[in-house]
């Protein structure tokens, strides 16, 4: 078998917050310790809410900050020896779609310009190849050429996220990083935007770490999903057995809240205590064991390491209990 | 007995550097006491400018014009702002998207359920505690004497949503406005806070109007639902009958563009083009330009918002069952896209 | 492939272009009347101080030993042929006030340019290094700003000794803490969005960061400090020229022109007048046009 285009082993990153003049700063882990692969023409969706680390890992995936602790290998470096020189070569490899196209396009400068500066930043290419490049791009993306010249405050969300994506391909990159890439958009421009990164995926044979809240989106898109809380990956594994049948609580907790639409497939709510957790001082043992419906004292006491159980990697002391429920036994909430 | 709103052709209009913005246009709503009506479209659809209308919170440089606003049979068109405010605020209350936004952060969560007490309500200022404690206490938030004393920031999006909703609540409103609550919250805590909702409206009888771009919201939520696109209602229906049998060709266009209903194919359906803005404003039908059925009197004639042969309130000259367009002239070329745009 | 997606997007495109950033710049500005005045003002003193050389009916330091203190014309015992009257020294007041237009637009400019430019590094640099760099840049402005404007400009006038340009270095030394500081939190609130970070993963080095990526964004709130700093320049400038620490004599600045007529207050009104008026109209539409460039650049302030 031939490596894997990325290879994460046991990523941590850690921030220092709040120290001022006169206050002692605390530790904030915002990813703790998260392995995963990424395969070209694959996608691994990262799902989870708000302060789960997903944001965090993709800066740490596209290189703009160091991993505090743990290996990242990138189409065979490993990053964290690399030198600058080497990673300023594997910068291009890596690109990224962010999730407010009203935030991630530079509003001084013109459409033209935004396509062309990783060119003119990693390439040499003369300035008429470089507008070829820009134009190419922008037709792949369903950008009219006319558009070359504007600026972005000209354009709808859907379009301003179409010359994002065109600018995170405009390097060939392998993988990309995409941050929520349709939440802001709504609902008939975000099926235009799937529809485009999938297309692009086959034309590019691109890697995807997609990192999403809404789980009907990344049912639609993903293969294998990651699902995080409090920094710490809960569940992995391929799209259809986490889907089919959860065995972390924290995931059918997340597939039971998200609205569905048609009767047959909403799942019964499973209340969830509380609010997530301070990540500076998160609970001792299982990070999710204040809110869990199953939580036990044993949860308390330790904290469950990712194992595998029927298919997938789960970090639950009971994962067997949980992935045998029935959708329809009454859950204690 | 009458409705507990009414509203009869209410427009609103802002005047922009570019020209006249027609943000809502021409809107027939009536909400029933006690029932929950879901409003739903995309951003810039007016969803949240027409309730805001209701309200009487359009300031200049928008203009609100209505053939008929009444709540509870007062006509909020003839009231002075003095008399209009007295049921602001009291029998009509709103809930916003951004709870850290919709709060005053210089004052603690107590003092702002307390004031809006001490508007609407009176009392004494002991009697003002304890109510404030009760109704913390109500929208399920742990140790409310604690939190009196706490400032917006010092607490979460969903905490902050919920004494929001508080305050909404504290003077008993007869209908709770709420627009886009649990946008900004995340999917655990949307659920939490869609449940409160529920359940306080529930439990007092009030009605609710949940103002929402999200189709799974509106449907595990509402009784009623009223699709808005670019200004204008398109079609009203029960919730159940309008997500299994959509009438109008942008809610079933909407629809099909959901990742859960493509199950099975990899590309998802999706609906060409944009929302149209102030310079192209199409004439005849707004939604002929994107839509899979249009004809030429799409084009040529503006369809009204009324009654099809099913008895569902349809702005489309084609209403569907089934998916399927109804009284299309004979002759006519069934499904040809109109690829066409007006000059 | 992507064409069946992309026909409804090339649709969706209105018939006209919309406006370019100027244009709607321009029709923000031209709402505000008293920006649109001030803005005419300031073209009109431009121009003056620009053809002085055209307008002025004498040389400003050229003396008439015949007329000393001749009122303005219209006053009793006037003439045409000093419009504004004369000096103690017998030198004409207009041609002295149009020729000082040149030198208080040149002190504008100069100290502008001299504190945008420093500020504007100082703020990048204190934005873009977090930590001790800008503890040390911000505390060392913060130290300016505690002391009094002119009694800093005085200092440091003091020690370079009295000349006009040293006059012009103390007030763009004095005036530089605002554009830092602006700079700094304007940097700051930018560095944050999803952009930079965007050109950070295409690999943007430092300075394209600072310059190319993040200035721009950050020049509205700049351009109106500027503006105002104009004014602010002047008025200081002519503060230590009243003092006798800036322009020396027989350099026509307003300010010096003020100090030297201080006597005649009592029995020449016009001396002390003239210049004073100048200054006023031109800070005063300076100010204006200030207020509008933020009315129109500022996106807040924005219906």
């Amino acid at each position: 078998m031939t490596a894997p285009l990325l290879n994460a082993e046991n990523l941590t990153r850690d921030y220092r917050i709040g120290g001022g003049m006169f206050r002692a700063s605390a530790t904030l882990r915002a990813v703790a310790g998260a392995s995963f692969t990424l395969s070209t023409g694959r996608t691994l969706a990262v799902v989870g809410e708000s302060g789960c680390g997903k944001s965090t890992l993709a800066r740490l995936v596209t290189m703009i900050e160091p991993p505090t602790s743990g290996r990242l290998n990138i189409a065979g470096t490993e990053i964290t020896e690399a030198g600058a020189k080497e990673l300023k070569q594997l910068r291009p490899t890596v690109q990224m779609v962010f999730q407010n196209p009203f935030a991630s396009l530079n509003p001084r400068k013109k459409i033209g310009t935004i396509l062309e500066e990783p060119l003119r930043i990693n390439r040499r290419l003369s300035a008429a190849e470089r507008r070829e490049a820009a134009r190419d791009m922008m037709a792949k993306v369903g950008l009219r050429p006319e558009f070359y010249g504007r600026y972005p405050h000209m354009f709808s969300g859907g379009q301003r996220q179409r010359i994002a994506i065109a600018r995170a391909l405009m390097l060939h990159p392998r993988i990309v990083v995409a941050d929520e890439p349709v939440s802001a958009l709504d609902v008939s421009i975000r099926a235009q935007v799937l529809n485009l990164l999938m297309d692009l995926q086959e034309e590019f044979d691109l890697a995807y770490l997609f990192i999403s809240h809404d789980l009907s989106v990344v049912r639609h898109i993903a293969d294998e999903v990651m699902v995080m809380y409090l920094g710490r990956p809960v569940e992995h594994g391929p799209k259809e057995v986490i889907f089919n049948r959860p065995h972390h609580p924290y995931t059918r907790v997340l597939l039971a809240s998200t609205p569905a639409v048609d009767p047959a497939a909403r799942s019964q709510r499973i209340s969830v205590k509380g609010e997530l957790p301070s990540p500076i001082n998160p609970p001792p043992g299982c990070p999710f064991h204040k809110r869990c419906p199953f939580a036990t004292p044993h949860c308390a006491a330790e904290r469950p390491e990712l194992r595998m159980v029927d298919g997938r990697l789960v970090a639950c002391h009971y994962a067997e209990t949980v992935g045998a429920e029935t959708v329809e036994d009454e859950i204690a909430g | 007995m009458a409705a507990l709103v009414e509203i009869r052709n209410l427009s609103v209009e802002f005047q922009t550097a570019r020209g006249s913005f027609r943000a809502v246009d021409g809107i027939d709503l009536t909400i029933e006491a006690g029932e929950v009506v879901g409003i739903v479209g995309e951003s810039g659809s007016g969803k949240s400018v027409s309730m805001l209308a209701l309200m009487g919170l359009i300031v200049w440089p928008g203009k609100v014009q209505a053939d008929r606003l009444t709540f509870d049979g007062h006509d909020l068109l003839a009231m002075t702002p003095a008399q209009r405010r007295r049921i602001i605020g009291k029998d009509i209350a709103m809930v916003f998207q951004e709870p850290i936004t919709s709060l005053n952060p210089c004052f603690t969560v107590g003092f702002q359920i307390m004031e809006t007490l001490a508007v609407h309500e009176g009392g004494s200022r002991a009697d003002r505690r304890r109510r404030t404690v009760e109704l913390l206490g109500q929208v399920g938030i742990p140790a409310p004497e604690s939190r009196l004393s706490s400032f917006p920031h010092q607490l979460s999006g969903g905490m902050n949503q919920r004494v929001m909703i508080a305050m909404a609540i504290a003077c008993n409103p007869r209908l709770l406005i709420a627009d886009e609550p649990t946008t900004a919250l995340d999917v655990t805590i949307q659920a939490q806070i869609l449940d409160l909702l529920v359940n306080l409206q529930q439990d007092r009888g009030m009605a609710l109007t949940l103002i929402t771009h999200d189709m799974g919201v509106v449907a595990e939520t509402a009784e009623r639902v009223i699709v808005m696109y670019a200004g204008q209602q398109v079609e009203e229906q029960p919730v159940d009958a309008l997500f299994a049998n959509p009438a109008h060709p942008y809610t079933a266009a909407l629809l099909d563009a959901l990742p859960e209903r493509s199950a099975g194919r990899r590309r998802l359906a999706t609906i060409p083009g944009v929302v149209p803005g102030i310079e192209d404003r199409p004439r005849g039908c707004l939604f002929h330009p994107r839509c899979r059925f249009a004809e030429q009197r799409c084009v040529d004639e503006q369809p009204l918002l009324v009654p099809d042969a099913r008895g569902r309130f349809v702005r489309c000259h084609y209403a569907l069952v089934d998916g399927e367009p109804t009284n299309k002239e004979p002759g006519s070329i069934r499904g040809e896209p109109q690829r066409e745009t007006t000059p | 492939m992507a064409t069946e997606v992309n026909t409804p997007e090339f649709r969706a495109v209105p018939a006209s272009a919309p406006a370019g950033p100027w244009r709607e710049f321009w029709s923000s500005f031209a709402e505000n009347k008293g920006a649109v005045a001030g803005l005419a003002t300031i073209v009109i003193v431009a121009l003056v101080a620009i053809f002085a050389d055209l307008i002025a009916p004498y040389s400003p330091i050229a003396q008439f030993r015949d007329s000393f203190l001749v009122p303005p014309f219209w006053a009793e015992g006037g003439s045409t042929r000093f419009l504004l009257g004369t000096d103690d020294v017998g030198r004409d007041l207009l041609s002295r006030l149009i020729y000082g237009a040149r030198y208080s637009l040149l002190i504008g400019c100069i100290v502008v340019t001299l504190s945008l430019a420093a500020g504007i590094l100082l703020g990048l640099v204190a934005g873009f290094f977090r930590g001790i760099t800008e503890d040390l840049i911000m505390r060392a402005m913060d130290i300016m700003l505690a002391l009094p404007a002119l009694l800093l400009a005085i200092v440091i006038v003091a020690i370079l000794g009295p000349s006009l340009t040293n006059a012009i270095m103390a007030v763009a030394i004095v005036v530089l803490p605002h554009y830092v500081r602006l700079t700094r939190a304007a940097v700051i609130s930018e560095i944050t969005k999803e952009y930079v970070t965007a050109s950070r993963v295409s690999g943007a080095g430092l300075l394209r960061l600072m310059f190319s990526t993040v200035l721009p964004n950050c020049m509205a709130p700049l351009i109106v400090q500027a503006t105002l700093g104009f004014s602010t320049a002047i008025l200081d400038a002519a503060a230590l020229g009243f003092l006798g620490l800036g322009a020396q004599p027989p350099t026509p600045e307003w300010g010096s022109m003020l100090a030297k007529a201080r006597e005649f207050i009592q029995s020449a009104w016009w001396v002390v007048t003239f210049p004073g008026l100048a200054i006023l109209i031109t800070v005063l539409a300076f100010n204006l046009a200030g207020d509008g460039l933020r009315d129109a650049l500022d996106p807040k302030l924005k219906r």
